[in-house]
């Protein structure tokens, strides 16, 4: 599949390969072929979704823990982003990454980062970076509410409003960092933060794609003329556990009617409703089919040799001495 | 010819590596202006687009250097303090060093992180006096720390132009040293080999940094009695594993001379990597700063944590004695 495009159909497709994407993935927890588990990106689809259908393919965006729905938005082959968490060689990291940190750069993914606002100075980088080569390729930094509290993610607003660069801040607000909830953690405003730096700072509905999408565009104009940076506060749910292993560990910090009422505004019902029942049906048996073929390919993978575990350490191939006697 | 010195060896490799590459440029605090002198003149010559002066944020910067550098620029970062890299342990160690592996070998980092007079400064006290590349090494970043103006301006233009992230440790203690040498005479130097400033036959001291001068008249002194061969690693990750076993091999003694802290500082990696290769007639010794050493304020305070030449002529005569004291 290609990156997220805008139209009606488009979007859809988007919001329900992810949806199935995840549940698939669960599956794999589950079943034991993907190790460490993930965080799944369920019920923030329409935020990956809307975002890279308002961004061009040279356009680069850096992700989180929470990275999937990103990656695939920006255009990543599902297989091999299955084939990266189960582990494979086939992978697009070659099975170095896994879910955490996930990364196609032929289609502008600079990474998906498991360090909480650790993506946000790269993005401001990468921006200047385009800037500095005469591109008006923009930057998109994603992040979630738990990042808004991290020094390095405010010196990068700082950054990138002070020198004008093309980014987009899209803080994916889904109420919690982990168990804590945004009101136990954030003083002040999320878009307060942004305005502070006089970054043009919005919150918009982030279980409707086309809302995204539309303030993704705006941020998108703006960069591209030059005019700096967005900070795009997007309201979800989270719909799953904030990793698989809440699956078993039972954590109460939200309670089953809290869960039921976040889970009403889905974004794939909302992009749904917006097609024909046979439109959607074609693309859902469409997206069926491409992650059948994913899971299929992501499992025949070979694994990783593990006399290449350190491959790739040094850019210039220098070889590491091994641990043990040599 | 010119006497050369090390700051100037260094504003000479910026310099060159700027004109030659115009992928390269420099961030950091104060760089227009140049504080440091190792930035002197290059905002007039090659303009505020390739030195590029940055608020005091340094975890945004350094993490937008792997951003820039993710995106095929070559970013040198200057550091006006040593303890700043614990600022942004995070960035280098857990970001930019990390990216090459994770992503498969897809990405490379090319940054450079310039310490412009590491070390003690004597009364700089407790928070400006750090000598931190033990470090990087221990985490496999590739660190330098020049110990001549020859080899300073070596090393800089190789760092950069090396594809991974490369940590250069300007010693304070050596900023005062000088090299005859014609201009047209500073070449590029290769990371990992190291240098023997002087041959001798009956001991070998690694000397690390501003410490190679201070072994130097050690060896000086003791010329009398005892044959000493100075060997400067240059690079202290990779190190020059071969190039010491040549020179012990010669010897079969051992001193190292190292400005780390001694738990765990590079010193106790170069005896451990001499326990179990190298055939030594003597144990060897080490003389280094202390434990966890915090530098005091006091000048005498500050003298008496750091490893000097009365320590090395001490710990040389030892090992001649066969562990010993004489
Ligand atoms: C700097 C940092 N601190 C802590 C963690 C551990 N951690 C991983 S995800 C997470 C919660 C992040 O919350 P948020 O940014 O809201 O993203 P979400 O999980 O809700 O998508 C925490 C605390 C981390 N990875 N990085
Ligand atoms: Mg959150």
């Amino acid at each position: 599949m290609a990156r997220a495009t805008d139209t009606r159909v488009g979007l859809y497709r988007t919001v329900r390969l992810i949806r199935r994407f995840e549940q698939r993935a669960v599956d794999l927890v589950d079943t034991g072929d993907i190790v460490g588990g993930i965080h799944p990106y369920t019920g923030q689809e329409a935020i990956a979704a809307g975002v890279c259908a308002a961004l061009r393919d040279d356009d680069v965006i850096t992700s989180t823990h929470r990275g999937h729905g990103h990656v695939l938005a920006k255009g990543a082959d599902p297989a091999r982003v299955l084939a990266e968490l189960a582990g494979r060689d086939t992978g697009l990291n070659r099975g170095r990454g896994g879910s955490m940190h996930a990364a196609d750069f032929a289609m502008g993914i600079l990474g998906a980062n498991a360090i909480v606002g650790a993506n946000a100075p790269i993005t401001v980088g990468a921006a200047w970076a385009a800037r500095h080569s005469g591109s008006d390729r923009v930057a998109v930094s994603f992040f979630g509410d738990g990042a808004v509290n991290q020094g390095v993610l405010l010196e990068s607003l700082n950054l990138a409003a002070l020198w004008r660069l093309p980014v987009l801040f899209v803080c994916e607000n889904n109420g919690y960092a982990t168990t804590l909830p945004v009101g136990e953690a954030v003083a002040g405003t999320i878009t307060g933060r942004g305005e502070a730096f006089g970054i043009p700072s919005v919150t918009v509905d982030g279980a409707d794609p086309v809302a995204v999408l539309t303030a993704a565009r705006t941020a998108v104009r703006r960069a591209r003329a030059g005019d700096g940076p967005s900070l795009i506060e997007c309201l979800a749910y989270r719909f799953d556990a904030h990793h698989t292993w809440e699956h078993r560990a039972r954590m109460r910090y939200r309670s089953d009617e809290e869960v039921h009422s976040g889970r009403l505004r889905d974004p794939v019902t909302i992009q749904g409703a917006r097609l024909a029942d046979a439109e959607r049906e074609r693309v859902d048996a469409e997206v069926e089919s491409t992650l059948d073929e994913a899971v299929a390919f992501a499992l025949a993978g070979p694994h990783p040799d593990p006399g290449g575990a350190l491959d790739h350490l040094y850019a210039s191939g220098l070889r590491p001495r091994q641990g043990g006697d040599h | 010819m010119p006497r050369l010195s090390y700051l100037k060896a260094l504003n000479r490799a910026l310099a060159d590596e700027l004109a030659r590459d115009p992928a390269v440029f420099v961030l950091g605090e104060d760089v227009r202006v140049g504080v440091s002198y190792v930035t002197a003149g290059l905002a007039g010559k090659f303009g505020p687009e390739r030195v590029v002066d940055a608020p005091l944020s340094e975890q945004a910067f350094t993490g937008f250097a792997t951003g820039a550098a993710l995106s095929g620029l070559r970013p040198v970062v200057e550091f006006q303090v040593p303890s700043l890299l614990f600022l942004v342990f995070e960035q280098i160690v857990n970001q930019a060093h990390k990216f090459s592996l994770m992503t498969g070998g897809q990405a490379c980092v090319p940054v450079t992180y310039l310490v412009t007079g590491s070390g003690s400064r004597t009364g700089w006290a407790g928070q400006h006096s750090d000598h931190p590349y033990s470090l990087f090494a221990h985490a496999g970043v590739k660190t330098v720390v020049p110990a001549t103006p020859a080899d300073a301006y070596g090393l800089l233009a190789t760092a950069i132009r090396d594809d991974d992230p490369v940590v250069v440790f300007a010693p304070a203690g050596a900023l005062g040293v000088r090299d005859d040498v014609e201009y047209a005479d500073l070449v590029a130097v290769p990371l990992g080999v190291g240098r023997v400033h002087r041959p001798g036959t009956q001991v070998t001291v690694v000397a690390i940094g501003h410490l190679v001068q201070d072994a130097l008249a050690v060896a000086d002194e003791l010329a009398a009695d005892v044959s000493v061969e100075v060997f400067d690693p240059r690079t202290v990750y990779p190190f020059d594993w071969d190039g010491l076993a040549a020179s012990v091999g010669k010897t079969g003694r051992l001193v190292v001379f190292d400005d780390s802290n001694r738990m765990c500082g590079i010193g106790a990696e170069v005896l451990a990597t001499a326990a179990e290769r190298f055939d030594l007639h003597a144990p060897p010794a080490r003389v280094c700063r202390p434990d966890g050493t915090v530098v005091p304020f006091a000048p005498a305070l500050d003298r008496a944590v750091r490893p000097d030449r009365d320590g090395l002529a001490t710990a040389i005569l030892k090992v001649l004695n066969n562990g010993r004291r004489p």
